[in-house]
């Protein structure tokens, strides 16, 4: 059991790994269990990280379950991993959408089935390094890990034109992530030249009180490997060939999870640890974020291919993101995470559903389809609830995100909000218009007539979304309590106004929650409850006339 | 009748390894030259043999046994480079073994 | 102690339930009984509800239940330093929202029994879908009314443009059907945008979204009548909110083409509940609104522009569903108008009232739709009357009450905003009057065109009956008579559907018309009035529209006005509400007079162009014919912004795709093709100079090796050779030098 209670996160960064070596060791002509095997090793994954949910503490210790041991001791580098809430729900969402990736790889991948599983098993692996790393080495490493078998699933089992976008994609987040280890690598000696230690710990480096104006070069040296993960405007170019010509499973993971890499980057980095530059770039940021929002939504707006549409969608999403964050506020980073979150449910969402038709129909083109809520019913319904939340419908979950966002941004530049929020509007223009395109209409063409609707299979993998997003959606608050913290303390760094409130909230809450020992918990292990502002226990509705 | 003493040993010690030897240059057929190198084995080990009853020592004999065991050897690999050899060229000539050329 | 909070969860849930079950599973009678239960359980509660807030002293008239946080505290500047951005699900019910609730329920009621029957020709599949959604409207309508802050309300404000968006769009194999959905989504969204950033206004400048704490905080500033503050700000944000989802000017577009929907649809979304959300938001936010005069005028100048100009836009319609639709617009523009000039009362009075009498006309318009088989152009009805005497009867209340013809119910209504308006601002009366003359004129029209003269359309013989469909298909698109068809079947197979031989050979165009094909069986022979549950509903609303306004009939009339004082509450303290009783009889009784002197002269005007001498009409509309294009164009608004916006959208998306397709990305492959250009160059470089160097020092070796290498024989036994010589050499060297 220490396994669990002591090394939780090997336990979850490795057990894709497994499933991984396990595939290697099935015979290549016995394809039906290779996928059994990596299904159930990606299922095995989700189940070791929910713990993450149950058992991290908002109120606790900024980073929890901690592991350290000595990888590279002559320059300081060591294998040392740990969450906030902000990794943590990360990591569930990558453990989830890996899981569901390979589920929805079932049907589609029918040649080189072994090495397709093995390097899906490894890309996850590897963005959950990235996630969980405390060691700014290790982070790197998981980050660049990351690129290869993402290379060779667009490369050997994507569409179009493959070999193009996977080398593209490739070569753009390579050439940003030198300049980024040049910037990871001025840290390191600037924090040596603070402190006196070689030490690549992460959570050093976000104590560190550096001089501005090397703040504003690394911040830029950072700019090039985290923007183009996003991808910010003008660096997105990669990401519609990349999500287009991706089979099924790599857009889904892109899209849900990759891109987050970078505002996670943002997040952990430049925030905490460059304030002083962070809060220099504020207005460029902004500006980057709110073309980006805009343009995104007006360029998928002309669009003629599905996928392409969607990947656009991204790019005006995680422009909302961006911009969230840069506000600089608590609510505004909260909403950037919730919208991360909510990006990666919905995309994702869009994408498998994309899959789906394309698996039947061979094609992307929106004016190949038409009418198919007549012979899909399902699925049109599922695609309906996507579409919804993707334009931030109100009790779904986008909303969550796009009004903390905006309400975030708004008492920071009520321009930007309005500006932001036209890009809600014309969210709503294209999405529609895809879904009329598609959906609606006379079901004129003909091989349109007899496509299935959903399987079994297929809607096991969209269930689970669909039910995150109706839950974040109506009840987003348990997800806000389990950032609270995290947030509070990025901010307590980048935006020191907020230092007085940030604390009181805490210091309310830590005198009304006494640390209680919880019989399931590890002896020694004391629990404080989260803190409610809840008037009454929930399920309790509090009534009556006043 | 002289005693048997070391000497005669050494003689034909000499003797065998001379023939060995210019067996092993003169020779075209790669078989006669295996056996020839054979023969130079045996008249070390029959040296070694002789200075271990001089001495009274056993290493020597050990030696040769380890000889007579690397000759074995020797002779199975030899053996099969040469059934490889004839099966490529179809002749024993070692003259016609020259690729090892440049 | 009621539970407030299973008004609207009780549609939501029958809506999942029919979303999840009952399009596959259940027959019609199931979904449609789950559906109608759940509104008449929602209605029972509200009437609870209702009744309670009834009973209390008007300080307590008020219930609030809170379901628990939705977003937890964080904090956020405010206008006076951090505070906390917290949003809870509250929901709150005071004499405001009992009435609205009473009013949804209510008419949702009688709208479900009247889909009953009114869709019954749907497949199953469709059907338990109508209810699903039209259970799920309900369900955020009720939220929406029900909301404690600005974020629940924005919930269900969004959550009933949903369900308006599905349900116009109900048919959707119909282009024009799912466009004019998609349309009213994306021109609501624009108005929500307002009232989003209202929110946040609101939160930045008071700290809190809470109806109740924002309203007590408003009460301490200053009324903003100079100038434009910030209290001006979110009230015009939330105009603009309003705006949208009412169908005024500017956004009023949306509203005509929603008739897509199937009529039950109209009559609920588009007439009764939805559209006057926007009223409602006003009244909610009325504090805000009161400390904001500036706003206000602007609203009741907008209100009384978009009731004369709809109502004018009324007159010339052929289709009797878009009469209908600009004929909501227009009473819409009147509560705006009284909500402009602080008459909050009167407004939410006459949504009330109308509520009533618009849903009536809606549903009895579907009665005439589907007894003549899916015709909506009034030039081919007429002399209805004696065959449909129920649904004339009906409709002929609804019209004298919209009319304002006392004592119907929009008489007491209308004359209390007219009222208000001519003490704030006798020009606009003067434009309220002329409305009125306007509405009175149209609805009479629409009522002669349709019951009186003789029948202008086609013989009850399906031959000719197809053959006049197939003529009005090949009007085009654009005409009127074509556009919202009955269910989702061609025009000539769905009218050959109806004809009276429906048995024999006419049923192999019904199958032709597909499976999905909504065919209405109604017109089995002469039109005649509906099945008893579609003229329940009809009977019950005319008795709402003849008598809803005895509950608040002014004090100037000698009335009790039990309506006003029941809301007295919400609006208490506000500035202008006591200027109510200032009103003199005098000037009561000269507003009434004339309000009643224009309704009948617009009535007289029609009765004499469509009853007593149609022949001058061909003449009029030829004198006047750019007016008449104009005005049947809707003032081509709609064709204004599609060359503006919805154009220059478009052309923005396409130019900014090539720009990223040519330069963004052109410069990313530019890199490339510089870097591998360079990469050409190294490769040239590397393979003739560096390489040639090193190339050159190699050959150089060789050519000196040559001389050497022939030592080199290949043969073992030369070597051997050289082994033993070097071997005698060395041991020679050796012995010699001892």
């Amino acid at each position: 059991m220490t396994l669990f209670t002591h090394h939780l996160l090997t336990v979850i960064l490795l057990a894709p790994l497994a499933g991984a070596i396990l595939v290697l060791l099935v015979p290549r002509r016995r394809e039906a269990a290779i996928r059994w095997i990596a299904t159930l090793s990606g299922a095995a994954g989700f189940a070791v990280s929910l713990p993450l949910w149950f058992r991290y503490e908002p109120q606790g210790e900024a980073w929890q379950f901690v592991e350290r041991a000595e990888w590279i001791p002559s320059i300081g580098a060591a294998w040392f991993l740990g969450v906030d809430g902000l990794s943590a729900m990360l990591v569930l969402l990558t453990t989830l959408m890996g899981a569901i990736a390979i589920l929805a790889s079932w049907g589609t991948i029918g040649e080189r089935v072994k090495e397709y599983y093995v390097l899906l098993l490894v890309l996850q692996t590897a963005m959950i390094g990235a996630f969980v790393s405390l060691d700014a080495l290790l982070f790197f490493v998981f980050w660049e890990v990351m690129l290869v078998p993402m290379y060779f699933l667009i490369a050997i089992w994507g569409g179009g034109r493959r070999l193009y976008s996977a080398i593209k994609f490739f070569l753009y987040t390579l050439a940003g992530s030198v300049v980024m280890l040049l910037g990871i690598l001025a840290l390191y000696f600037a924090a040596h030249a603070e402190t006196g230690i070689y030490s690549f710990d992460i959570t050093r480096f976000q104590a560190l009180d550096l001089p501005a104006d090397l703040q504003v070069w690394i911040f830029v040296a950072l700019f090039c490997g985290f923007a183009v993960k996003v991808p910010m405007f003008p660096l997105h170019t990669w990401l519609p060939d990349a999500h287009t010509d991706a089979p099924t499973a790599g857009s889904v993971i892109l899209a849900a999870v990759m891109l987050k890499m970078g505002t996670y980057g943002f997040l952990r980095f430049s925030l905490p640890m460059l304030p002083d530059a962070s809060r220099y770039f504020v207005p460029y940021m902004a500006a980057l974020a709110i073309v980006g929002i805009i343009y995104g939504a007006l360029v998928a707006l002309a669009q003629s291919d599905w996928k392409r549409l969607i990947a656009y969608s991204s790019v005006s999403h995680m422009g909302m993101a961006m911009l969230g964050m840069f506000a600089l506020t608590p609510v505004g980073i909260t909403g950037s995470i919730v919208h991360q979150l909510n990006h990666g449910i919905s995309t994702g969402a869009l994408f498998l559903l994309v899959g789906i038709v394309y698996e039947r129909r061979h094609t992307r083109d929106i004016s190949a389809y038409g009418g198919l809520s007549a012979v899909m019913p399902v699925f049109a319904a599922v695609f309906l609830l996507m579409t919804l939340s993707s334009i931030g419908l109100p009790a779904l979950n986008g909303f969550i995100g796009e009004l903390l966002v905006l309400q975030g941004v708004f008492v920071v530049s009520p321009t930007w909000a309005a500006c932001a929020a036209t890009g809600v509007v014309l969210g709503a223009a294209y999405m529609l218009w895809l879904y009329q395109r598609t959906m609606f209409g006379a079901l004129d063409n003909p091989a349109n007539r007899s496509l299935r609707d959903l399987s079994v299979r297929e809607a096991a993998t969209l269930v689970p979304l669909v039910a995150l997003a109706v839950w974040i959606g109506l009840y987003p608050a348990p997800l806000l309590r389990k950032l609270d913290s995290s947030v509070g303390r990025i901010v307590l760094r980048v935006n020191s106004v907020y230092g007085p409130a940030i604390a009181k909230a805490a210091a309310e809450c830590n005198a009304a929650a006494a640390p209680v020992q919880v019989a399931s918990a590890p002896p020694g292990m004391l629990v404080i409850p989260p803190c409610t502002t809840d008037a009454l226990p929930a399920g309790e509705p509090a009534e009556g006339p006043r | 009748m002289t005693p048997i003493t070391p000497y005669h040993y050494l003689v034909l010690s000499a003797a065998l390894f001379t023939t060995g030897l210019v067996g092993v240059l003169v020779r075209r057929n790669i078989i006669v030259v295996l056996m020839s190198i054979e023969l130079m084995l045996n008249a070390v080990n029959i040296n070694l043999a002789a200075f271990a009853w001089e001495r009274q020592h056993a290493v020597g004999q050990v030696f040769a046994i380890f000889v007579v065991a690397v000759a074995a050897a020797e002779a199975a690999v030899g053996l099969g480079i040469i059934l490889a050899f004839f099966r490529n060229k179809e002749t024993l000539n070692l003259d016609d073994l020259d690729i090892m050329r440049w | 102690m009621t539970p407030l909070w299973l008004i609207p969860l009780i549609p939501a849930a029958a809506a999942t339930v029919n979303g999840l079950v009952g399009i596959r599973w259940f027959p019609r009678g199931l979904s449609a009984l789950v559906a109608t239960l759940a509104i008449g359980a929602a209605f029972v509660l509200s009437a609870g509800v209702f009744a309670g807030l009834l009973q209390a002293p008007p300080g307590e008239r008020m219930i609030e239940t809170l379901l628990g946080d939705w977003i937890p505290q964080i904090p956020l500047a405010t206008a006076n330093g951090i505070g906390m951005f917290k949003v809870t699900w509250l929901l709150r019910a005071d004499a405001l929202a009992a009435v609205m609730l009473l009013v949804v329920t209510g008419i949702g009621l009688l709208i479900h029994v009247y889909a009953v029957a009114y869709m019954r020709d749907e497949p199953s599949g469709a059907y338990a879908r109508f209810f699903c959604y039209l259970n799920l409207f309900c369900a955020f309508m009720l939220l929406l009314v029900l909301a404690g802050n600005f974020v629940v309300l924005f919930v269900g404000w969004e959550g009933v443009g949903l369900c308006s968006y599905l349900l116009i769009g109900f048919w959707y194999r119909k282009t024009s059907a799912a466009n004019a959905g998609r349309k009213a989504f994306i021109v609501n969204r624009i108005g929500d945008l307002g009232f989003l950033l209202a929110i946040f206004l609101v939160f930045y400048t008071f700290g809190t979204v809470d109806f109740r704490e924002v309203a007590s905080a408003v009460a301490a500033r200053p009324v903003e009548a100079a100038g434009l503050g910030v209290l001006s700000a979110i009230c015009l944000l939330l105009t603009l909110g309003a705006v949208g989802k009412s169908a005024q000017i500017p956004l009023f577009v949306w509203l005509p083409d929603a008739m897509e929907g199937p009529t039950p649809v109209s009559a609920l979304i588009h007439a009764a509940t939805m559209v006057t959300a926007g009223v409602y938001l006003i009244a909610r936010t009325a504090a805000l609104f009161m400390h904001a005069p500036l706003v206000m005028q602007a609203i009741a100048v907008v209100g009384a522009a978009t009731a004369l100009l709809a109502a004018a836009v009324g007159l010339v319609q052929h289709d009797i569903k878009r009469v209908l639709a600009y004929s909501t617009i227009s009473p819409i523009g009147y509560m705006c108008l009284a909500a402009g000039v602080g008459a909050f009362g009167a407004a939410i009075f006459h949504l009330a009232t109308h509520a009533f009498f618009k849903a009536l006309l809606f549903l009895g318009s579907g009665s005439v739709i589907h007894a003549l088989g899916g015709e909506q152009d009034m030039r081919r009805m007429g002399g209805l009357r004696t065959r449909m005497p129920l649904t004339f009867a009906t409709m002929a209340i609804a019209g004298l009450a919209l009319a304002g013809i006392p004592p119907l119910s929009g008489f007491f209504s209308k004359d209390e905003i007219q009222v208000r308006v001519f003490e704030a601002h006798p020009w606009l009366f003067a434009v309220a009057l002329l409305t009125t003359l306007v509405t009175a004129f149209y609805i009479a029209r629409l009522m002669a065109l349709t019951f009186m003269g003789s029948y202008r359309g086609g013989p009850w013989s399906p031959v000719a009956s197809a053959a006049a469909a197939s003529t009005a298909a090949a009007h085009g698109v654009r005409h009127p008579a074509d556009a919202p068809a009955h269910g989702q079947a061609q025009r000539a197979d769905h009218e050959v559907t109806h004809g009276p031989a429906l048995r024999g050979p006419t049923s192999m165009a019904r199958s032709a018309g597909g499976a999905g094909d909504a065919a209405h069986g109604a017109l089995r022979g002469a039109p005649h009035d509906a099945p008893w549950t579609m003229t329940l509903p009809l009977i019950v609303l005319a008795v709402g529209a003849l008598a809803a306004g005895w509950a608040g009939v002014p004090a100037t009339m000698g009335g009790s006005d039990a309506l006003g004082r029941f809301l007295t509450p919400v609006f208490a303290g506000l500035a202008s509400n006591a200027a109510a009783a200032h009103a003199g009889r005098g000037t009561a009784l000269g507003v009434m007079i004339a309000s009643v002197l224009a309704a009948v002269a617009g009535g007289l005007a029609a009765r004499y162009l469509y009853v007593t001498r149609p022949e001058v009409r061909p003449v009029l509309a030829l004198r006047w014919r750019g007016l008449h294009a104009l005005l049947y164009a809707g003032f081509r608004v709609d064709a204004l912004y599609d060359a503006t916006i919805v154009r220059g959208t478009l052309a923005a998306a396409r130019g900014l795709r090539a720009i990223d397709l040519r330069v963004l990305d052109g410069a990313v492959d530019g890199v490339g093709v510089i870097a591998r250009t360079g990469a050409w160059l190294s490769h040239m470089l590397d393979k003739y100079l560096v390489d040639g160097v090193v190339n050159a020092v190699a050959r150089g070796a060789g050519r000196g090796s040559f001389l050497v290498r022939r030592l080199q024989t290949g043969l073992v036994q030369n070597y051997a050779l050289m082994m033993v010589l070097g071997l005698f050499a060395f041991l020679t060297l050796y012995l010699l030098g001892g």
